[in-house]
């Protein structure tokens, strides 16, 4: 895997205004865009024939709400028992951050992109607050999207604007709430009572 | 009859599934029908949804390894080292060379394995209940090995973040080779049975078609798009494990259609033999389990160890390789080396230190208990394999704590389930059995 950091510059000449920011770790590039931006820099990175984006591998959502806000267990005061030597988390080369305030970024859609052409991946990621995420969708360049979509729209409660058929795809219709959202209790039950008419 | 409805309303629905013989697993399939011709179908699937990214991130990294074999239950091999090498990937580690070399090893078993599957059961649907019987028989053998080195068959957890559970058994060399002769000789049979068959020619060309561009619109990977002629593989374009010092070759199809998938599975079969034979002549020797005195020490059995020990004749022990109960095999102390990285913070120490020194147990408590764990620093990895329907891609968040933020998996199936609509429309009815056949449909990961 050899990712291209040219990647980062193409799009940071071609689109400037549409990037939050833009970062590598473990070898692998990561972008951000802001969400009104996204339609618009997808089809830049499928159409540039430096980029060639042609396959949607990816995509999926993530709710930052308890972001390092579960370290229960580290060591702390509640815990006082420190890890041995061996056992602390060895740094690795690159650092990471997410780039954006979690307070005011609840939410955000991660695409994976590659192209088959270059062999190369890039990861997009747009950032969404926690009241009414919208994004639009990409279903028209990648017919993978349709899914997708439908699947971050059951598990997230984001919504993909443009995308034309938006329904629950793995829960079922009658659901209340999105089960992947980090307030969401795994523990809670929600029986299926059978056809709601 | 009444003529003068419009035309749209002599379309019949009909409902296949979500209890069908057909539909491997549970999925429905409404197709709109006019007369045999499919006009229009509608795909519901979720009927096997468990919350498997859910599960993983409340619990511990290690969690969800029993879990990840449940993705695709027919290759649990390969989901299993897909887990564990994103979070190796994350927590920067890598895996001993010859435990590499098993992981090679048996995900191409487990492929093999999927694709007799596979073929096999998409051939009974069309008749040919002969090839059904001969490639479970064939997957017998395979399985036979994946019980001698895991001791399961089907739900395995074999990997371990850092390495296997166990090294590979006394002869596993021979047997397989054996297994692969047995294998070759079933496909040999099939192919006689099947390939030039015209009952399964006619039903398998020119039905269930993808173009090229759409399968790549669609995400599609793994034998269903090199059915389409795309030679794409994440095995040959992002090397992991050892794959890049095998030689191998990527067999594809040029229509896309049910039949090319049909040959590509059978020759992928041959390529993942060919693999695994490389693999059994490459593998590098795990350390030679000598006693104090340099001699070779046989495997001996846990309660016969303990007989001797009893009477006193304890001199060599220290380096002796124990044979465990089959639930502890392969956690002793010499193989555990072997197949683990030297990684403390991830792998779990041999079960021998675990019992009998206090650096083992400390080891063991602090990856075991609530609230310990394996600690990946801040960070995300997407980590690719090739699974047997096509790139399977685990997406791992780790704040920091011993529970993964997120887990993603990219399953392979799900985008070519989204382009079954496109490959039913304009298709009869009996195209849909075939179709749906070469698809590969695994409920597991499909709904997670």
């Amino acid at each position: 895997m050899n990712p291209d950091p040219t990647l980062t510059a193409l799009l940071r000449s071609a689109v400037p205004q549409a990037l939050l920011g833009a970062h590598q770790y473990q070898g692998q590039e990561t972008v951000l865009v802001h969400a009104k931006e996204l339609p618009a820099v997808a089809r830049f990175l499928k159409e540039h024939p430096a980029a060639q984006f042609d396959v949607l591998m990816d995509l999926g959502g993530v709710d930052y709400l308890t972001f390092g806000k579960a370290l229960k267990s580290a060591p702390s005061r509640s815990t006082p028992s420190p890890l041995p030597y061996y056992m602390n988390p060895k740094p690795v080369k690159d650092t990471w951050d997410r780039l954006v305030p979690d307070s005011a970024y609840r939410f955000e859609v991660v695409y994976h992109l590659y192209s088959s052409v270059h062999n190369h991946r890039l990861r997009v990621k747009v950032p969404l607050p926690s009241a009414d995420p919208v994004v639009g969708s990409v279903t028209g360049l990648w017919a993978a999207a349709d899914w997708f979509e439908r699947e971050t729209w059951d598990m997230y409660g984001i919504h993909f604007d443009g995308h034309p058929d938006l329904r629950r795809i793995l829960m079922y219709e009658e659901f209340k709430g999105h089960p992947l959202r980090k307030d969401y209790p795994i523990y809670k039950r929600q029986p299926l009572m059978g056809p709601s008419n | 009859m009444d003529t003068a409805r419009p035309a749209e309303a002599r379309h019949m629905f009909l409902n296949m599934g979500p209890s069908h013989p057909a539909m491997h697993g549970i999925i429905k399939l409404v197709v709109q029908l006019d007369g045999e011709r499919v006009v229009d179908s509608n795909v519901d699937i979720g009927y096997l949804h468990r919350a498997f990214e859910k599960d993983a991130e409340a619990g511990p990294y290690n969690n969800a390894i029993p879990y990840a074999d449940r993705l695709n239950y027919v290759s649990p091999l390969i989901n299993n080292f897909g887990y564990c090498l994103a979070i190796e990937r994350l927590l920067d580690i890598e895996a001993t060379e010859r435990c590499q070399y098993i992981r090679v090893i048996m995900s191409e078993i487990s492929r093999i394995s999927d694709h007799l599957t596979c073929v096999g059961a998409s051939a009974m649907e069309l008749g040919a209940f002969t090839v059904f019987l001969y490639m479970i028989k064939a997957r017998e053998w395979l399985w036979e090995l994946i019980e001698s080195v895991t001791g399961a068959r089907l739900t395995i957890s074999y990997g371990r973040v850092g390495g296997v559970k166990a090294d590979l058994p006394e002869g596993f060399e021979a047997q397989t080779r054996a297994a692969l002769r047995e294998v070759r000789k079933v496909l040999l049979e099939c192919h006689a049975l099947l390939t030039r068959n015209r009952i399964f020619v006619d039903r398998m060309q020119g039905t269930g078609i993808i173009a090229k561009e759409r399968a790549i619109s669609y995400s599609i990977t793994g034998p269903f798009l090199r059915g389409s002629g795309v030679a794409l593989d994440v095995r040959k374009a992002t090397p992991y494990f050892v794959y890049d010092r095998l030689s191998f070759d990527i067999p594809t199809g040029e229509h896309g259609d049910n039949y090319d998938r049909y040959l590509v599975r059978m020759e992928e079969m041959e390529q993942s033999m060919r693999i695994i034979e490389q693999a059994l002549a490459q593998i590098p020797a795990g350390p030679l389990n000598v006693d104090l005195e340099g001699r070779v020490m046989p495997p001996m059995p846990a309660d016969l160890m303990v007989d001797e020990a009893k009477m006193g004749r304890v001199a060599g022990f220290l380096q002796a390789r124990v044979r465990l109960d089959p639930t502890l095999e392969g956690s002793t102390r010499g193989p555990h080396g072997a197949v683990n990285a030297n990684e403390k913070r991830a792998v779990l120490p041999p079960k021998e230190d675990t019992y009998g020194n206090i650096e083992g147990l400390m080891q063991h408590f602090k990856l075991v208990m609530y609230g310990h764990g394996i600690r990946p620093s801040k960070g995300e990895y997407y980590s690719a394999v090739e699974g047997a329907n096509g790139e399977l891609g685990f997406y791992v968040i780790s704040d920091g704590s011993e529970r993964p933020y997120r887990v993603r998996v990219r399953p392979p199936c799900f985008t070519i389930m989204a382009a079954l609509p496109e490959l039913l429309k304009g298709g009869l009815v009996a195209d849909i059995i075939p179709t749906f056949g070469s698809v590969n449909m695994i409920g597991g990961e499909l709904d997670r």
